[in-house]
């Protein structure tokens, strides 16, 4: 039993009652502030009987590196200007990748110690102003020291985890392509995300283009053939392609929380939080395993423990599939699947939207867009639709749902955090 | 040598005169490197140095085809990938270093439990002096 996996209350329940996101992308013409007033519009709107934003005590906000990707740091009073939320307490949070879910994290303890009521978290971040070259600067300031020096790359880090993944159990690249295909097949159902198109569309768009070059028209069999081909997905950090990764993204995402014995006079449906659990890791040099994050371990037992809950109740979930090859380790760390077998589930179709244990409905990361501060409280909204039954044509078909999770990692495993969402 | 305080800055300066220095627990024998301040194991501080042997095998890597400023410097990039690992050491702990003298063009070559040992690799002068550790085929 690792530490801290003993049964940990909340002081009192606390529940969501509202969650807006911005559409996720690259926005010349918006920056963080109308991205953020873009996601608290939804979520003002989304309070079924009505939220006055003066009655919002105080917020949290995550943000990774604004400071460095558009030079401006400090970005709690910013928001509370934006949100009509000055002079009330706003502070911004940082975990890398996960920054919007510790936002929530202290949101949740605010509410539950009772030291507030009625509180706001979310997340934002602004990262296409910058060249390719800088944001991947930018990113790499989340890996640890050691992997730094020896030349490690954010997918290069995920790449080498692959590595000891397909040695271990005997998996391959064909594996990881199961992922992005599924990812791309929840894709265009997601109006507010950065891709929207499926594979298979991406395949005919390339043929198009290079017919109307006059080159060599590529004769695909089937997506996998095209994902092997490296004029259509060329390495990054073998064996992570191109589209193994998520792209850069801005955006922003907010939801409103408050105390249990409060929540039915905003909605009639309020989400309840019902497990939380946080780790940190400590990088490819000292981690127990290399097929495992040891900070997912630490945080699913927190929050399992807390919850009551085990893996098997959780009914979809959305992961953090910054690479293809997060999203296997997530779904086994999680105990979705057992451990090396999580790739034959999702050979069998278990994670697509019909499957068992649907994964990343939003289309992950990898399409939705991973505007990384505000991925956290992104990954709630979407737990937050399907509980809901409002998330339009990407509705898990066919299934009551009153239970979803979300895993959110920053840095290369150095955050993880896992939260159980409950509608009664 | 011994003098010098457990820190990641000695460690450096341990690799500029090419060798590879973990901390050893003076109460329970637990290594590390790169070096701790405490002991995971019994948390005791009393940490001295300890010359690593320097061999091992491969444990996991990549080959980094989409590289950072520093490496581009050095001449590395999309047409002239590089090979950087995870190496299990003898001593049954691991360390992240490049890994030199493998065909990072064909990454499939590469193969996990390969025997590496040790290697320097000196790069830059005078105050951009800096020295990486790096592993090669034993
Ligand atoms: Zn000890």
């Amino acid at each position: 039993m690792m530490a801290g996996s003993s049964k940990r209350k909340l002081g009192r329940g606390v529940a969501i009652v509202g969650a807006g996101m911005s559409n996720f992308g690259m926005f010349p013409d918006k920056d963080s502030k109308d991205l953020f007033a873009e996601a608290f519009a939804e979520m003002l709107a989304s309070v079924d009987k009505g939220i006055d934003p003066a009655d919002i005590q105080a917020a949290w906000i995550g943000n990774f590196s604004n400071d460095f990707f558009v030079h401006q740091a400090h970005w709690g009073p910013i928001i509370a200007d934006v949100t009509g939320i000055v002079p009330r307490a706003v502070t911004r949070t940082e975990g890398a990748c996960a920054s919007s879910t510790l936002a929530m994290r202290d949101a949740l303890m605010a509410v539950a110690s009772g030291m507030y009521d009625i509180v706001l978290a979310g997340g934002v971040e602004e990262m296409s102003k910058c060249t390719t070259e800088e944001v991947t600067e930018g990113l790499a300031l989340a890996t640890s020291p050691y992997e730094g020096e020896a030349g490690y790359t954010f997918p290069g880090v995920f790449g080498a985890l692959a590595t000891a993944y397909f040695h271990k159990y005997g998996a391959g690249r064909e594996h990881l392509m199961n992922i992005t295909i599924k990812s791309h097949e929840n894709a265009p159902l997601n109006p507010k995300g950065q891709f929207k198109q499926t594979i298979r569309d991406l395949m005919e768009a390339k043929k198009a283009r290079m017919a109307k070059k006059g080159e060599p028209v590529p004769d695909w069999a089937d997506e996998k053939e095209a994902l092997f081909d490296p004029s259509f997905n060329p390495p990054v950090a073998w064996p992570m392609h191109l589209f193994d990764c998520c792209p850069i993204s801005d955006g922003a995402s907010c939801i409103l929380l408050v105390a249990e014995n409060l929540a039915k006079n905003f909605t009639d449906k309020p989400i309840y939080v019902v497990g939380f659990g946080q780790g940190s890791g400590r990088g490819l040099h000292a981690c127990p395993s290399l097929t495992s994050f040891e900070a997912n371990r630490q945080a699913a037992a927190e929050a399992y423990g807390m919850s009551g809950l085990k893996p098997k109740d959780v009914q979809f979930a959305e992961v953090h599939d910054c690479f293809s090859i997060a999203e296997l380790i997530h779904v086994e760390d999680l105990g979705f699947f057992p451990e090396g077998e999580g790739y034959k589930a999702i050979a069998e179709g278990e994670t697509r939207r019909e499957g068992r244990m649907p994964i990343n409905t939003s289309g992950g990361l990898k399409c939705k867009g991973h505007p990384v501060g505000a991925t956290g409280t992104a990954q709630m909204y979407e737990v937050w639709k399907q509980l809901r039954g409002e998330a339009g044509e990407r509705q898990i078909p066919g299934r009551d749902l009153y239970i979803g999770a979300t895993q959110n990692l920053g840095g290369t495993g150095g955050t993880c955090t896992f939260t159980i969402f409950e509608r009664r | 040598m011994e003098e010098r305080p457990i820190s990641d800055i000695s460690f450096r300066k341990f690799l500029a005169e090419e060798k590879l220095m973990g901390s050893k627990c003076g109460k329970c024998g637990k290594l590390y490197v790169p070096p701790r301040h405490f002991c995971y194991e019994c948390g005791s501080s009393q940490m001295e140095w300890h010359e690593m042997k320097g061999e091992g095998e491969l444990a996991a890597y990549t080959c980094i085809f989409v590289c950072p400023a520093f490496m581009a410097e050095e001449g590395y990039g999309r047409k002239n990938p590089y090979c950087t690992g995870v190496v299990a050491l003898s001593e049954g702990l691991r360390v992240v270093a490049r890994i030199e003298g493998v065909d990072a063009s064909k990454p499939e070559s590469i193969k996990i439990g390969m025997p590496l040992k040790v290697t320097f690799l000196h790069r830059g002068e005078g105050d951009k002096a800096k020295t990486y550790l790096a592993f090669k085929p034993a």
